[in-house]
């Protein structure tokens, strides 16, 4: 039981990273119809930024937290204003494009970015300098590391924020707006493009937490480490429901969950035939479910002329 | 070359002779064979590959490093092939540690006329790329490819300087059952053909020699997150864990061992037993242990020389296999110079005669192309450093004994 409790800790804390960067797949999506395959490289970005940050203050001796936070504030301003540029120089221009065009730019701009990544960090796997020393918290006989419970915690938080954020403030609703129609939102005078611009910014900056908390969790980045992610992001958020945000949180968590299990438990269910090196299989598999058996996702809306 | 070499050389002696007693103004004597020592430079290039970008572009450096150094040194010795001086030129291409850019890579070594490669670094590498060079007929030897697979393929070019996984996956078993007393494992490997390899040989001794494999898991050489792995293995308590890898995932692995609380010791091979490890588990890496085919850097008979030249050279450390390339490329040197031909051809076979005292220690084949007799020695990280603990010679039934001991003396001193 406690292997079991282990596995859904450490499910539920790989599910809440995948959580926060699906939510910027998914509201990308909502309000354009646009599938970002940049943002895992984003994320990326943001984390190597956190790192470097952390490399270069590692010897002033500030406490942690204050550390923390100005890596995290260097990882958010430098995203967002690189999730701000992309939409403005690939995204904006190819607006009225057929939808091809946008989603052939997405992957263009992610390829950018790795390499762009790997002549400014180099190729090597770089290295978290000794920052934390999280402690272990018991839990039927399962290991939670207090830095676990940090990154979920504030994973979570960051998700209800936006949910309400969303839901209540004039920025949320002109989002909701255009997102249901673009084109009459502007006639009610909403100023659509900086509603977009507005909605990348954001996306990114919470990619760029998503990328720190990797950083701080496995103590390793490489310039190629967005890619992987973006893809499980972006099941994630199909899983919950594409341009649900919502949805994104839910496919989040359980994909992590899933993924978790399914690696934990292959061995025994397939005789020892199939082994852990096959998990990513699991994430794909249940993309592939949910496209057949269910197309809006979890909790998508079916609303066949945008989905 | 010369009809008659004793009378070439009285020529010559005459003719210096004269040199010597008219001083500038000798005159232009012995018309009829120029004087052997006439300076005909032939140039002949050496292949190096290995990943020189990548996550493993350290360690392909660090070889590619060896190689230039060895070259230099060679170029000014001196050295003569049947008379003639030569000035060799080292080709190096990056393999990415791609099998596929492996096999481009040699490929572009044969029609670039190299007469021999050293390389490539990852047995993935090294096997799909030896059928091009023995194709072309070309020499190779691997400076670390650990791969048994590399020099079963019938090839006559293929030759290594490390031990091979066959010795160093049962040496790693051996140690963990009789020094370690280890009583049950997990094993772990990166789905490689050298990690996989490195494992399957670890797991057979281990078997044998009654030590339970409570759990066979594997991961790939790009994941960084072994938490779902690990746990699975936490909840069957083993005594230890033994990862057959490279340094990025090994390290992270460790930390990550640590912070579900598992207490088992953690061993590897080659490929983890690097400073990189280290810098890359930080703490964590304190008491993980690790097998390399060889002496420790220091305790090789031409470590210290060789350690001081390379830091002054390219101002860092040897990382992990300069000194092999190094000395590959004075075995190919030293073949050149028995057949008195750098024609592949003609020295082929010469390079499976080798016995040659190198920076690593005496060098000979066997009949695949395996290095005699090579050491393994086991290392623990002991204060953020990789310490040796013990060297073990494999326990294959090949010249066991004095094989090393008289050894021509004459290329030692030649550093």
């Amino acid at each position: 039981m406690d292997i079991f409790a282990q596995q859904l800790i450490n499910g539920l804390v790989l599910g809440s990273i995948y959580a926060l960067v699906a939510l910027g797949y998914t509201m990308v999506y909502g309000i354009l119809g646009l599938i970002n395959f940049a943002h895992g490289d984003i994320t990326m970005i943001g984390a190597l930024v956190a790192l470097t940050i952390l490399q270069g203050l590692a010897a002033a001796g500030l406490p942690a937290p204050v550390l923390l936070v100005i890596a995290g504030g260097g990882a958010m301003i430098v995203c967002a204003a690189l999730g701000l540029s992309i939409e403005r120089v690939a995204y904006r221009p190819l607006r009225r494009a057929p939808r091809l065009a946008p989603l052939i730019t997405a992957i263009g701009v992610s390829i950018l970015l790795q390499y762009s990544a790997a002549l400014v960090w180099g190729k090597q796997y770089i290295a978290l300098p000794k920052l934390l020393e999280p402690s272990a918290i018991d839990i039927a006989g399962a290991q939670l590391t207090t830095l676990q419970l940090a990154i979920f915690l504030l994973a979570c938080a960051i998700m209800a924020a936006l949910l309400w954020f969303i839901k209540t403030s004039r920025m949320g609703r002109a989002m909701r707006a255009t997102e249901q129609n673009p084109d009459v939102a502007g006639l009610m005078g909403v100023n659509t493009n900086s509603v977009i611009a507005f909605t990348f910014v954001l996306g990114s900056a919470i990619g760029a937490i998503a990328g720190l908390m990797i950083i701080l969790y496995y103590g390793i980045g490489h310039y190629f480490m967005g890619f992987m992610l973006g893809l499980k992001a972006f099941t994630a958020a199909v899983l919950g429901g594409i341009g649900n945000v919502g949805g994104a949180v839910l496919g989040g968590l359980l994909l992590g969950v899933i993924e978790s299990l399914a690696s934990g438990y292959i061995g025994d269910l397939s005789g020892g035939v199939l082994g852990s090196n096959y998990r990513d299989i699991f994430a794909f598999l249940v993309l592939v479910l949910v496209l057949v058996l269910r197309p809006s996702g979890l909790l998508g809306q079916q609303n066949g002329d945008r989905a | 070359m010369h009809k008659h070499p004793i009378r070439s050389l009285a020529v010559a002696l005459t003719a210096a002779l004269l040199v010597a007693a008219c001083g500038q103004e000798a005159p232009p004597t012995a018309p009829k064979a120029e004087a052997p020592k006439a300076p005909e430079v032939l140039t002949v290039k050496i292949g190096s590959a290995s990943p020189l970008t990548g996550p493993q572009a350290h360690i392909g450096i660090d070889i590619r490093n060896g190689v230039q150094l060895a070259i230099e040194d060679a170029n000014a010795a001196n050295v003569e092939i049947a008379g003639k001086k030569v000035k060799f030129e080292m080709v190096a291409e990056d393999d990415e540690a791609n099998p596929t850019k492996a096999t481009t890579v040699a490929q572009k070594l044969v029609d670039a006329k190299v007469v021999a490669v050293i390389g490539h670094f990852n047995s993935g590498a090294s096997i799909p790329a030896s059928k091009i060079y023995s194709d072309a007929g070309i020499p190779q030897i691997s400076p670390s490819s650990t791969n048994p697979k590399y020099t079963e393929q019938g090839f006559k070019t293929t030759f290594r300087v490390v031990a091979h996984d066959g010795q160093q996956g049962p040496t790693l078993a051996r140690f963990a059952a009789k020094t370690l007393q280890s009583k049950s494992v997990a094993v772990i490997d990166d789905s490689t053909a050298y990690g996989q390899g490195l494992a399957d040989n670890f797991e057979a001794t281990a078997k044998s020699l009654g030590i339970k494999v409570l759990a066979r898991e594997h991961t790939t050489d790009k994941d960084t997150d072994f938490k779902a792995i690990l746990t699975r293995i936490k909840g069957k308590k083993p005594d230890l864990i033994m990862f057959g890898g490279i340094d990025p995932q090994a390290a992270p692995m460790i930390k990550q061992m640590k912070d579900l609380g598992i207490q088992a010791k953690f061993i590897g091979g080659d490929g983890m037993q690097t400073p990189n490890f280290i810098k890359l588990a930080g703490d964590a890496s304190e008491g993980a242990m690790a097998s390399i085919p060889g002496l420790p850097k220091d305790q090789m008979p031409g470590g210290k020389t060789f350690l001081d030249k390379y830091k002054t050279k390219f101002n860092q450390e040897v990382e992990l296999f300069a000194p092999m390339g190094y000395d590959s490329v004075m075995v190919f040197i030293e073949a050149m110079k028995r057949a008195g031909s750098s024609d592949p051809a003609k020295f082929l076979p010469e390079v499976g005669k080798t016995t040659y005292n190198g920076v690593i220690g005496p060098i000979a084949f066997d009949d695949k192309g395996d290095l005699k007799n090579g050491p393994i020695t086991l290392y623990v990280v002991k204060g953020g450093k990789w310490e040796p603990l013990e060297t073990v010679k494999p326990e294959t039934g090949a010249g066991t004994a004095p094989a090393a001991a008289p050894a021509p003396a004459q290329e030692t001193a030649k550093k």
